[in-house]
This record gives structure tokens, C-alpha cells and sequence, in this order.
């Protein structure tokens, strides 16, 4: 068993249209110009002995082990081989005698101010320091031998303090060598810029700030630096608990929609830590807190193991064996069906769980339950893109892979917050923006990638929560009306009489940056200043988020970034594009697998024949016709007495849905609900079952990231619970009547291949060739597609579409005169059902309102003080800090935490075209309060009670 | 009519550390004659005189020291001229010190008030920026390349090339950087050229800016010269005023300004590349080369980068009958050198001479032997990574040739002296503890090494024989001169070394 080990280059990949040769002790090799001699030599298999170099970033010359020599070399120093191009005809020598020799002394050198003894280190077998005195003859018996520089009363730092303040890695400053690669990878790779060092020569300190140590520093935890030490200095508390893991397992992360890539070094089946690995497409080595250390909750004790089934909702839980659980499910659900009717009930697919897992719950519904009343969550974030892209451009995905940034000379972001949603996209986008891309934000809230260290947004515009549609509006009047729109690409690329109508409309005054200026409170100036820096780059491209969706004209908006993108021929080449930053792990995914109530797999309608009788003709049944409910049209027709039953795959309603109350006298009214989930949710206190489900480490598939990526998801260890979550959905299928024989996952993919057009060359053994492949992957794209719409839409001609604004009917009156609106931070994740299970709550372990110092003064509120926040639906009080982040009028908050139940105050206003709900405008007040509100309080004692029951 | 009286007192570091502000006070205070003028001038660079005040009356001058006179019981005016006259006052161009010097770069300091503009025009100041004007940017550059100018702050690069290299990038942006960090002990010139003639590094940097088609200039002044900063700000604004600096700069299209940036007290940001990360607001860490300042300098541009001196020397060297210069010496050690001359010294100060001339000449024709009467011991050249020449070593030239064959430099031209009493295993003691404080702690050999280096020798001078520790400190020495990063700990070992061949037995006994 051994630990997968990726080839370090030394200095990062260079492009250049010149080629030069050159000669590494003998062997001739021919690289881009600019290629090191440390890189150059790595390629023919020549490792020049070293400690500061990564080729994840730029050279740095600090250890002076990889010195080499070369013909015609003056003078008396040897150069260090990572900062020395290879230059044509260069004759390198990496070792001779007197190479070596230096070699040895510098490693003395570094010995005699380093621990002696590897034995005791928990970095022991995965430290560089060691392997290089093991290569120079001075490591024995696992021992460093004593320097020939080390004498009785020799200056060192052994004894240093250990900074043991982050919850998940340690800072040892005694197995520190200053080679500043954690200094470089904060700068380099992540852009934080956390990390510094303290004095100057042998006094020189890494230091995570002035006076702080790494918790209460400006670090994100990202990881980036612990991976970067090649001693035993940055290290992760659970490799000092745990020991050194001895086997590698590749899988993907099970947080946001980037799809990390991870290694997952493993112990006796136990994680000991998650390293980010370098060949994954999408992250490219990187990680955030997330990925990287919050993974804890796998095997937190509120884990449920046992399947668990009651009465009803008020009985206790009782534990009962898996046979027992599935066939009380099944019975209960075919009783509803027999008494209320075929589509009394339904299910919802996990946008956590895999492509397969996903997959198998809608053939379920399609099969055994006979209805079309399947939905999955990007009803409630990202419906709006599938609707306005599809009607655009054809496609409702992404049209670009990340590396896509790298290219982009005017970057836009929208209604995203990507340092906390997409960190290592984020990370990737600032480093573009550092070498001198253009930055425009559009968001009511200063976020971190307006400015921050070496980043400053050319423009921002804080427009008003519900104003994104005369805005975009007013960007593209901007461009038609001052003719900067590509007329070619227009006449080549798109249907010419949609355009025509879309200029009569975008170019009246009404969508003029004058006219946007009341509803959004930004400058016309400004406006237009921001949409010609957009119209005049030639590779401009659009990143948003759900400050877009979310919205009651989400899918307006989408149309209207595809409009503008599409006038200024900004889309189907790279460093261009409309990019949708989806948020879910495999939301991309479950929408793919045709969790939508009038949609198959592969986005083929319900409604067409032909795509119908496939699907029928393999799984033999006969598929209702007509669309089934959406979500919210489940909820509703549960109040209304029409719904009965569900079975709820991986999803918190309770907490995420907006409009609590509503949501949970929906899940009251029914008879029959089933949830299978990793803990006990809001949901489930209104749950008859309750499936225990699985992990990411558990599980053994695919997810699909916001790329349209399919990277594989490999077990680390059986399902704790006993069962794969499509072996519960497979039972049930076949308790309720209907044969399903999938004997394992690979063959779940083998069937979405079959009958899927844009999957049929995905298969776990191609993806185990090429690591991961981006859909469409099939015959006229056999190693996938990573930009979409390169030479024609997918529809054909790109179709503008007429975007009329029309204001949200949730405005800011006099009884709720402030606008919330919601969003999330670094450490949690989304109802924090995972991350609040971790320690990652040191950082954040509640939700805090953000408010204006305008507002608050007016209403007496100081900063970390209590206030009450109400809007025409609820109320919830919270915590409450003053800045100056958000414009006056506005509040902000999170919704991590059920505690505070953001969701009480949000209303049933929602998309007009998918029903995604407006999370991102709801009237409000604020007010100084003193204690909780009563549904707090009750809330709190339930809680209590309940876990009583589970702990005893 | 007889002309106003002018009294001389020197304004200049070296001469107000040892009272030349305090009697400018007692005298200003005496003076209620408004026909006499008290003019701050700067120093003569000859300061065992200093302070040295002059007279110039009825159209002679001339000085006389007042070190450690104190002059606080004067009342008037005239009783300071009846002292004054009482102490034998002389024409100071007389004497052999200043005489036999050829002070090209050097012949207006102690002359006149530093921010006198119109003496600077009256003596050749701003003809060479029309000369440069007249025949443009490659031709400037090619009368540099011609004179033979090397760089004079230490590492003597031809400064010609070094311009033909700005030039030749094709960058809408470049800078020029003066290195005003003069960190070696015992050195001065840099600080006599900004305190007592600053015009002249501005003129220089102007027509080097010129040449090379930068638009900004930084001059990066050590912390440790509070009066050069206060020169210098006062001669950039009178520049400006007067069209010298700035935009169209005497009616021309070229602009240019200069922005002065205070270290903080790190000698390795003499360092050029140091110095760039200094100026650009990170620590002071060097930077590896490839590429080099003139490709990929300051905020990733062209960047010229010289040493005060060097930009000082171009004003002169463009004038007309610039011959002079480049007609003396021969190979890098061409024109003159601005030597520094401190330390157990009876005479010390700047002497501008020809690179050949032999140490004798300096120590004991210029210098007049020691302070102590004592006996030379040991001469350091080049600073604090320069070699030291034994007494029997004085006939040694000081050209950049002949001292880089006794694996030494003449760096930045410092030159110290030390009598019998110097202990010469604390000097090269010294040479490692110089590294310890002042690297900047990037590379090994220097960030450990010389810690190291302090202790070995710590331990040598416990035991001379120790054969062991002898063979440590060799290895040390030739893993710092072969690895290090840069000259800081790749010349730490030439002073060392130089002591162990030429003072055997006062370090390492056989």
C-alpha cells in the first residue's frame, strides 16, 4: 500500500511560441522558452535535489540545493537551477563532486538548526527535508546525523513555540527552514496574502500577522500552505493524531459546485486527511477550509446508522432493520396512491448524492411511483439558468470550463460571492485579475473580491436588491445605442429578426442607464462607464450566481446576460462565456439525471414522443404524458390536501425552503414522509421514515460540477450504514412493484449512457483513463467538451429575447422599509447540515445580520447586539453587527444555522417562469430586541428534548 | 565699493558632528552686520579640517579649522574675525590634500551653497542636458559607452551597456532608480555628492533618464541621512521651479520627476534587487537574476539602476571637453575614483585621483599616516566584503584589475586604516556578524551560514590550532562564496579570507 505520490516539475508550466534546446548532463531535451532547468530536467527524469521549490509556484531561489553548473559558467557562484532559464545550446551539469559536496554542506547547514530525530516527527516519511539527508548520506536509523556545524552553545530554534490555535493544522516554527513556500502558496495560489515574514537573516519568522496567531489571523484555512511545507513544520492535526496514512484513494469533494479533486489518504479505512490533488481538472491541486478539513461529520455522533420509521410525527423514533423499514415505506405509499389518487405523491433527488444515486430516485418516481412528481434543489437556486439559457443559447449549463478565466481580459461577476462560494475558483479568478484583468461586481454588498489584497474591482456597482433587470438592461442599451456591439458575430451567430426586435426594445430610453438609475441607486455615469469597459473587451466574460436567480425575474435576467454577452460576441470561445457558478456539488448533475417534473435525463421533454418511448421501452412502462408537480407545487398541493406523500432524497426543506411556515404545514399536512439524510434536519422532525444515508466517502459514482465535469466519487469505506443510498432506492423500487436489478453503481451509468445522447461515452473506466471528462462526451466528442457553443448554439442561432422589467411586488414600505437579502460565508455551507457538525463552527457559528450605520443609529442598534427581524411572513432574532459593507436600505444575512431560520421572514414570491423563490428581496424592519422569539424558544427546548432521545 | 563680506560654514554631516552647526549659531548670533553674509557651504571632503570655516573678503578666501574651538565667549563680529585671523587662515585649494586631487566629479563641493543654482549653471551646470538634448538619447548613450564609465558602486559595470540595455526595450513605461542606500562603513561619497553639490546627481539622472527614455526616477536614500533627504527634496523643488524638472523640461518634450524613498535601515537593500522590492513597498528580500533591473525591474518595467556617483559623473563627462576624463587610466579602471579615507587616519576625507595609484600614496601622501602615530596594521578596501592588505602590502595600485587578482575589490572605494592594536581575529569575526545582522535571510548559506561562521570563529579564537575548526570555516567559506544568492554572503568570505593569507597566525595558527 503506498501513498499516491504526484511528480513535483519544481517551477510552474511556461507557454511560449518559441521552442529552445539545450543539453542536461548530456541528455538533449527541447522546452518553451522560459522553461527553468529545474523543469527541464524533471521532464527527461533528472531530479535536481531541492526543498523550496513547488512547480505550483513561481521559483524563488531560497534553498540553493539545486544549484548546477555549466559549460562557459564565470564566475565563482553556481546559479540556482529553478530560476535559470535554459537557454539554446546550454550544456547543464546537475552533479559532480564539488556540486554534491555544497549540496551536503547546505543540508548541514539547515540540520543544525532542525530536530534531530525523524522517529518522533509526525511528518516522518513525508518530509523533504528528510528524504534529502537520506540522498546525502546523512540520515541513519532514521536519525538526522548531528551537523558538522552544530556545537555546545550553537544558536537555534529548537523549543519554539507550536501555534496550535487552528482548529486543524499546527505551525511548529522549530521544523521551520524559511524556504517561504506557505508564504508563496497564501500569495501565489490562494491570494489571501494571510502570511508573512517577521525579521530579517536567521531571526526571519513566518509569521500569520503582526501579533496574531493563525485563528485570529486573515487566513482561510484553505490548506494551501500545509500542503506547501516540505517539513514536518505546517502539519494537519489529524496526521499528528492519526499517523501517517499509507494509501490513496482519488474522489471528489462533496461541497460546492468547483468539484475539487481530492486525495483522500486513508488508514486503516479511516481518513487521516484530504490533500488537494494536483491533476484535478477543476481545482488544479488547490482546496478550501471546506474540502480540505471539514469532513469530520462523516462520522460525527449524530450520525444516524439505523433506518429509523413511526406512526406519526409526534410518536417517538423507533429503530427498526433495513426489510422491516422499506416494505413499511412501500405499503404506506401504495395506501396513499390507492386513496388519494396516482399523483398524491413524489420525490425529490439529492443534489449531493451522485449522478447514479440521483439518477435512480427519478427512475423510481417515473417507474414505481408512475408520476412525473420528481424535482431536485435547482428549483430553489439555479432553475432560472436551466430556463433562460435554454431559451438563448439551447444548453442550460455553463459554457465554459474554469480555465477558461486564465483567458478572460474583462471579468464580471454577478450576484456570486466566490471567495466564500466557489473559493478556488475565486482563487484562480484573482490570480487572472492580479496579472491585469478588468474586474466589474455587481452586488448590493461590498464582498471580498471587491478589494482585497492586490485586488481592487474597477468598478462596483451596490445596486439595489430586485434592480438586476434594468441594469443588464441598461449595460446592453449602452452598447447598441454607442454602436460597440459585433455585428459579425450577430449576423453569423444569431436568428437576425429576434435581434431586430431586441434592438427596437433595449435601445428606448426606458432601459437607458438614466432610467436604471433610480431603481438600482447606482450613477448613470457609472453604469455606463462599467458596461463599455464590458462591450470594449475582447474577451469579456460573465460569472453570476444566485443574486441573479433568485429573483422574481431570475430567468429574465439570465436572458438578458445572454443578451448582452451575445451582442458584444462574448460567448463560444475561451476567456468569454455566460458562467453560472452552481453551487451544489452535483446540482449540475441531478439536473442532467432529469430530476425536473417535464424532463427526462439529458434535458429531453416528457412531452416528446420519441424521448419518452426510449425511456419507456428500457424500463418497461408506461411514463405519464404530462408534466408532473415542481417542488412548491408539491408544498402547495400538500395544504391543499391534494399531495400526501414524498420521499425526499438529501434535502433540508424545513430549512432552506423560503416562507417556513408554509413549508412546514405542507410537510404536516402529509401522510407518508420519508427522508433519507446523513442527520436528523428540520425535515425530518415532520418525517414517518427515516433512511440513514451516506457519505461522500462512502459512496462509490460520479458528480458533476458546475464545468458540466464528471469526476468520480471513490468509497474510502463501506457505507457505515450498511447500505448504498441506491440499494435503499432499488428496494423500495422493487417493495413497490417494480423489478430493479442494478447490481452496482457502474452499472447505474452504464444505463444513463445507454439512453442519454450527451452521456453515452461516459463510463467509470473512461473516467478512470482521463480523470475526469466534461459533457457532452460521446462519438463527435470522445474526450468531452469543455466550451460549449463554439461554432454554432446548441439551439442553433442564438435567439435574443425581449427582457421588460417588471419590479418585484415585495417593495420596501413603510412597515418594513429595509430590503434583506441573503447569502453565505467561507465556513458554512448552506444549512450547515455538515459543516456546523465540524470545527468549522469556530469560526462562524451563527448567522449575523448585517445593517447599514445609517440604519442602525436611526433604530439604536449597536454593533453585536440582539435585534428582532421581522418581514410580513415571520420573524427571528439574531445577532446583528454594523458596517458600512452593505448601502443604507439594505440588510444582509446568512442562512447557515436553524437556530436563526433566516426562512421565516422569506416570502412565496418566486421566478415567474420556474418558480425559483426571490431569497434576495424580502420587505423588513429591524429592532433592538432582548430575548428570542417564542418560535426560538420552542424550538430550543424541542431540540433539547430530541437529542435527549437519540443520545440515550 | 568693497564687496560684502562672506563667512563660510560648512552645513554637512561629518562637519556638524563635530560642531559646525553650533558655531554657525554662536556666529550667526554675533553678526549684526547685514552686509556680512554667513553662507552654509558644503564640506571640502577634507575632514580632519573640518569644521572648517572660511572668509572670503575683497575677493580672497580663505580657512581656517576651528576643531574644538569653542568660540561660545565671543561677542562680536569682530573678535571673531581678529580669532579668526589669529590662527594663520589659508586657501584651502593650496594645500597637497586638495592639490594634488583631480576633482572632476567632485570640483564643486565646499564651494558654495549646495542649493545655489546659479553657481551650479555658472559652472558648467545644465550644459551637458542641452549637450544631450542637442544629440539625442542613442548618441548620449553612445559617448557614455566611449568614455569607459564603470559603475561606481561597487560592482563596476560598464554603465554604457548597461543604458544601451534600457534603451533597447520596448516598454511604454521605464524607471530609473538611483541606489543612494551607501551602506559600507567608512564611506561618504554618495553623501558629499547629495549634500554639497545635489544638483549634480539630479542633472545626471535627468540626462540618464533621457538617454534611456525613463519617465520617473527614484533615488532610494538610506534612513541613516536625514541632512541628504533634506538636500535633496530642497534641490528637486528649486529644479522644478526652474524648468529642470518636470514636465517639458527646459521647453523640451521630455518629462521627467524624481521621487526620493527612505530605506529603513537594512544594508542588503544596497542590493539592487533588494532595493527594487524596497521601493515597491515589500521586505527588503533580493531577488534572483535572470531577469535582470534593465529587462524586468521596478513594477515589472525597464529599469536603469546606478549609484549616485555614477549619475554624477555624467554631467561632466558630456561636457564638451569632457577628454579629461576618459583620457585617464585604462581597461574598467578608467577615469577618476572617488576614494573615502577613514578609520586610524591622521588625514581623512574624499580624495578623487586616478585609479592607479598605490595605497602608500593614499595612506601616507594624502593621509599622513595614522591617528595614533602607531604603526599601519592592516588597510580594509571596498567595505565591509572587502579584503584587508597587510603593512607590507602598501605598494599595492589600487585599480579594479590589479586588486581583483589579489581576489579582492575596489568596490565602492572605501578605504580604512588600522594601526598595531586592531586584533585581526575579531575582524573576520566581524566579517560574519556584519552578515548575520544585515542578510536579509532568503538563502541558506548566508541565513545559517554565517551564524555558523560567527560561532567557528568564536571557537578559533579560543584555539588558533584547532585544525578542525580550520577546515570548518574553509568549508563554510566555499559554500558561502558558491551558493549564496547574492554578494552578501558571496563575498562575506573574502575578508576572512584575505586575513587568513595575509595575517598569518592572528586567526588560524599552523
Amino acid at each position: 500500500m503506498t501513498l499516491l505520490k504526484e511528480k513535483n516539475y519544481g517551477t510552474p508550466k511556461v507557454t511560449s511560441d518559441n521552442t529552445v534546446t539545450g543539453y542536461i548532463d548530456g541528455i538533449e531535451i527541447s522546452v518553451p522558452e522560459g522553461t527553468s532547468i529545474m523543469r527541464a530536467a524533471s521532464m527527461v527524469g533528472i531530479d535536481i535535489p531541492s526543498l523550496c521549490a513547488s512547480d505550483n509556484l513561481d521559483a524563488f531561489g531560497s534553498c540553493r540545493l539545486c544549484i548546477v553548473d555549466f559549460e562557459g559558467r564565470k564566475g565563482f557562484g553556481y546559479p540556482s537551477s529553478c530560476t535559470s532559464p535554459l537557454n539554446n545550446g546550454m550544456k547543464v551539469i546537475t552533479k559532480n563532486n564539488h556540486l554534491e559536496s555544497l549540496r551536503k554542506d547546505l543540508l548541514e547547514m539547515y540540520i543544525s538548526d532542525h530536530p534531530l530525530d525523524c522517529n518522533t516527527c509526525s511528518s516522518d516519511g513525508d518530509c523533504d527535508l528528510q528524504n534529502q539527508a537520506d540522498n546525502h548520506d546523512l540520515l541513519k536509523n532514521n536519525h538526522l546525523l548531528p551537523s558538522k556545524y552544530t556545537f555546545d552553545d550553537s544558536c537555534n530554534h529548537l523549543g519554539a513555540d507550536v501555534d496550535s490555535s487552528n482548529p486543524y493544522f499546527n505551525f511548529d516554527t522549530e521544523k521551520c527552514i524559511v524556504c517561504s513556500r506557505c508564504v508563496r502558496a497564501c500569495n501565489e495560489v490562494q491570494g489571501t496574502f494571510a502570511l508573512s515574514l517577521e525579521s530579517r537573516g536567521f531571526e526571519s519568522k513566518i509569521k500569520p500577522g503582526i501579533s496574531e496567531n493563525f485563528f485570529d489571523s486573515e487566513c482561510v484555512s484553505c490548506g494551501a500552505c500545509v500542503q506547501a511545507c516540505p517539513t514536518g513544520s505546517l502539519i494537519e492535526k489529524s496526521v499528528v493524531e492519526k499517523g501517517m496514512p499509507n494509501e490513496t484513494v482519488l474522489t471528489t469533494c462533496a461541497y460546492c459546485g468547483v468539484g475539487c479533486s481530492f486525495k483522500a489518504e486513508v488508514k486503516n479505512n479511516d481518513v487521516v486527511r484530504m490533500v488537494p490533488y494536483k491533476d484535478g481538472k477543476a481545482n488544479k491541486g488547490h482546496s478550501c477550509i471546506k474540502g480540505r478539513f471539514a469532513w469530520g461529520y462523516a462520522k460525527h455522533q449524530d450520525r444516524i446508522m439505523k433506518p429509523m420509521i413511526r406512526d406519526k410525527i409526534t410518536d417517538d423514533w423507533k429503530e427498526v432493520e433495513w426489510e422491516e423499514a422499506i416494505q413499511f415505506t412501500a405499503k404506506r405509499f401504495k395506501d396513499v396512491q390507492s386513496q388519494y389518487g396516482i399523483n398524491s405523491i413524489g420525490g425529490i433527488t439529492s443534489a449531493r448524492t451522485t449522478n447514479e444515486e440521483a439518477y435512480i430516485v427519478q427512475k423510481l418516481i417515473r417507474t414505481a411511483f408512475g408520476n412525473n412528481n420528481v424535482d431536485t434543489c435547482a428549483r430553489v437556486c439555479h432553475s432560472p439558468t436551466g430556463y433562460g439559457l435554454k431559451q438563448t443559447f439551447g444548453a442550460s449549463a455553463g459554457t465554459q470550463h474554469f480555465e477558461s478565466v486564465q483567458s478572460a481580459d474583462v471579468i464580471v461577476v454577478i450576484g456570486a460571492n466566490p471567495t466564500v462560494g466557489h473559493p478556488v475558483f475565486a482563487s484562480q479568478m484573482k490570480k487572472r485579475i492580479r496579472q491585469g484583468a478588468k474586474l466589474i461586481v455587481i452586488d448590493p454588498r461590498k464582498t471580498d473580491i471587491v478589494e482585497s489584497p492586490h485586488i481592487k474591482a474597477d468598478f462596483h456597482l451596490p445596486i439595489l436588491p430586485g434592480s438586476n433587470v434594468p441594469l443588464i438592461n441598461a449595460f446592453s442599451h449602452v452598447a447598441v445605442v454607442e454602436n460597440l456591439i459585433d455585428h459579425d458575430y450577430i449576423k453569423n451567430r444569431c436568428e437576425e429578426a429576434a435581434f431586430n426586435d431586441w434592438v427596437e426594445f433595449i435601445k428606448d430610453n426606458s432601459n437607458s442607464p438614466e432610467a436604471a438609475e433610480k431603481p438600482t441607486g447606482v450613477k448613470a455615469d457609472i453604469i455606463r462607464k462599467a458596461a463599455r469597459l464590458y462591450a470594449l473587451g475582447d474577451k469579456s466574460a460573465i460569472y453570476y450566481g444566485l443574486g441573479v436567480t433568485e429573483h422574481s425575474q431570475g430567468s429574465t435576467m439570465v436572458m438578458g446576460m445572454a443578451n448582452l454577452a451575445m451582442a458584444t460576441g462574448n460567448v463560444g470561445f475561451i476567456g468569454a462565456g455566460v458562467n453560472p457558478l452552481r453551487g451544489q456539488n452535483n446540482v449540475q448533475g441531478s439536473c442532467d439525471m432529469g430530476s425536473f417534473p417535464h424532463e427526462l435525463p439529458g434535458y429531453r421533454p416528457i412531452e416528446d414522443d420519441i424521448a419518452r418511448s426510449v425511456f419507456e421501452k428500457k424500463w418497461n412502462v408506461e411514463i405519464q404524458k404530462e408534466p408532473g408537480l415542481r417542488s412548491v407545487n408539491m408544498f402547495d398541493a400538500a395544504v391543499g390536501g391534494k399531495f400526501k406523500g414524498i420521499y425526499v432524497q438529501g434535502e433540508d426543506f424545513v430549512q432552506s425552503e423560503p416562507n417556513t411556515q408554509h413549508i412546514e404545514a405542507a410537510f404536516q399536512a402529509m401522510e407518508c414522509v420519508v427522508i433519507q439524510d446523513l442527520f436528523l434536519t428540520e425535515t425530518a422532525n415532520f418525517a414517518h421514515v427515516f433512511f440513514p444515508a451516506t457519505s461522500f466517502l462512502e459512496k462509490d459514482g460520479t458528480f458533476t460540477n458546475a464545468e458540466r465535469r464528471i469526476n468520480r466519487v471513490r468509497p474510502v469505506m463501506k457505507p457505515l450504514t450498511g447500505k448504498h443510498e441506491w440499494e435503499i432506492t432499488q428496494e423500495l423500487a422493487k417493495a413497490m412493484g417494480y423489478e430493479m436489478n442494478f447490481k452496482s453503481s457502474e452499472e447505474i451509468l452504464e444505463e444513463i449512457a445507454e439512453l442519454t445522447p450527451t452521456f453515452t461515452g461516459v463510463s467509470f473506466k473512461k473516467l478512470d483513463e482521463l480523470g475526469s471528462v466534461q459533457w457532452p462526451c460521446n462519438e463527435s466528442a470522445p474526450l468531452g467538451t469543455p466550451i460549449m457553443h463554439v461554432d454554432e448554439f446548441v439551439r442553433g442561432k442564438g435567439q435574443f429575447m425581449i427582457t421588460d422589467y417588471v419590479p418585484t411586488t415585495e417593495v420596501a414600505n413603510r412597515k418594513f422599509p429595509l430590503l434583506l437579502t441573503t447569502g453565505r460565508n467561507l465556513v458554512q455551507y448552506n444549512v450547515g447540515t455538515q459543516t456546523r457538525r465540524t470545527h468549522n463552527n469556530l469560526w462562524a457559528n451563527e448567522d449575523v445580520l448585517e445593517i447599514h450605520p445609517a440604519d442602525a443609529s436611526a433604530r439604536g442598534i449597536d454593533s453585536n447586539s440582539l435585534v428582532l427581524l421581522r418581514s410580513r411572513k415571520g420573524e427571528t432574532t439574531l445577532k446583528a453587527i454594523v458596517t458600512e459593507k452593505i448601502p443604507a436600505g439594505v440588510v444582509y444575512t446568512t442562512f447557515h444555522n436553524p437556530e436563526t431560520g433566516a426562512n421565516v421572514v422569506t416570502t412565496e414570491n418566486s421566478d415567474w417562469a420556474t418558480n425559483c423563490p426571490e431569497y434576495k428581496v424580502t420587505a423588513v424592519e429591524i429592532e433592538p430586541a432582548n430575548h428570542r422569539s417564542k418560535w426560538q424558544e420552542k424550538r430550543k427546548i424541542d431540540r433539547n428534548q430530541l437529542e435527549q432521545i437519540i443520545n440515550t | 565699493m568693497t564687496e560684502a563680506i562672506k563667512i563660510f560654514i560648512p552645513n554637512e554631516t561629518s562637519a556638524n558632528s563635530v560642531g559646525a552647526n553650533l558655531l554657525h549659531q554662536i556666529i550667526n548670533k554675533i553678526n549684526n552686520d547685514e552686509s556680512i553674509k554667513i553662507i552654509r557651504n558644503g564640506s571640502w571632503g577634507a575632514f580632519w579640517l573640518e569644521p572648517f570655516i572660511e572668509i572670503e573678503k575683497d575677493g580672497v578666501r580663505q580657512g581656517v579649522s576651528y576643531r574644538n574651538i569653542d568660540l561660545s565667549h565671543l561677542n562680536t563680529i569682530e573678535e571673531f574675525f581678529l580669532d579668526f585671523e589669529s590662527r594663520n587662515p589659508f586657501d584651502i585649494n593650496d594645500i597637497d590634500f586638495i592639490k594634488k586631487q583631480n576633482r572632476i566629479v567632485f570640483s564643486r563641493i565646499g564651494n558654495e551653497d549646495p542649493l545655489n543654482i546659479e553657481y551650479y549653471k555658472n559652472t558648467n551646470g545644465y550644459q551637458s542636458l542641452s549637450t544631450a538634448f542637442e544629440i539625442g538619447p542613442q548618441k548620449t548613450i553612445n559617448l557614455i559607452k566611449e568614455s569607459g564609465l564603470t559603475g561606481r558602486g561597487g560592482a563596476a559595470f560598464p554603465t554604457g551597456i548597461k543604458m544601451q540595455t534600457v534603451f533597447d526595450q520596448d516598454s511604454s513605461l521605464k524607471y530609473l532608480a538611483c541606489n543612494a542606500d551607501e551602506g559600507d562603513g567608512g564611506t561618504f561619497s554618495d553623501r558629499l555628492i547629495m549634500e554639497s553639490d545635489p544638483f549634480a546627481l539630479i542633472e545626471g539622472m535627468t540626462i540618464a533618464a533621457y538617454a534611456v527614455g525613463a519617465s520617473k526616477g527614484y533615488i532610494y536614500l538610506r534612513s541613516e541621512y536625514p541632512l541628504a533627504k533634506d538636500y535633496l527634496l530642497k534641490a528637486i523643488n528649486i529644479a522644478s521651479d526652474n524648468h529642470y524638472l518636470g514636465n517639458n523640461i527646459q521647453g523640451s518634450d521630455f518629462n521627467f520627476e524624481i521621487e526620493l524613498r527612505i530605506g529603513a535601515g537594512s544594508y542588503v537593500c544596497g542590493e539592487e534587487t533588494a532595493m527594487m522590492e524596497s521601493i515597491e513597498g515589500r521586505r527588503g528580500l533580493v531577488r534572483s537574476k535572470p531577469p535582470i533591473p534593465a529587462i524586468t525591474g521596478l513594477f515589472k518595467k525597464p529599469t536603469l539602476i546606478n549609484n549616485v556617483v555614477t549619475l554624477a559623473t555624467i554631467p561632466p563627462l558630456l561636457l564638451k571637453d569632457q577628454s579629461n576624463f576618459s583620457k585617464i587610466g585604462s581597461n574598467k579602471s578608467v577615469g577618476t575614483m572617488p576614494f573615502q579615507l577613514s578609520g586610524n587616519i591622521k588625514n581623512g576625507g574624499l580624495i578623487e585621483t586616478k585609479f592607479d595609484i598605490t595605497l602608500n600614496e593614499i595612506v601616507e601622501d594624502f593621509g599622513s599616516g595614522t591617528q595614533s602615530g602607531e604603526p599601519i596594521h592592516a588597510i580594509q578596501i571596498g567595505g565591509p566584503l572587502g579584503i584587508y592588505l597587510s603593512s607590507t602590502m602598501l605598494n599595492t595600485s589600487l585599480t579594479i584589475e590589479s586588486l581583483q587578482e589579489l581576489k579582492g575589490s575596489v568596490g565602492h572605494g572605501g578605504i580604512i586604516v588600522f594601526d598595531n592594536s586592531v586584533n585581526m581575529a575579531e575582524q573576520a569575526k566581524f566579517a560574519m556578524e556584519f552578515c548575520v545582522k544585515e542578510s536579509c535571510g532568503k538563502c541558506t548559506p548566508c541565513r545559517i551560514g554565517s551564524v555558523r561562521g560567527v560561532e567557528i570563529i568564536e571557537r578559533l579564537q579560543k584555539h588558533k590550532t584547532s585544525k578542525e575548526d580550520a577546515i570548518l570555516l574553509h568549508d563554510l567559506c566555499e559554500t558561502l562564496e558558491s551558493t549564496s544568492l547574492c554578494a552578501m554572503g558571496g563575498m562575506t568570505p573574502n575578508p576572512i579570507r584575505s586575513i587568513i593569507k595575509f595575517f598569518p597566525n592572528e586567526l588560524i595558527e599552523k
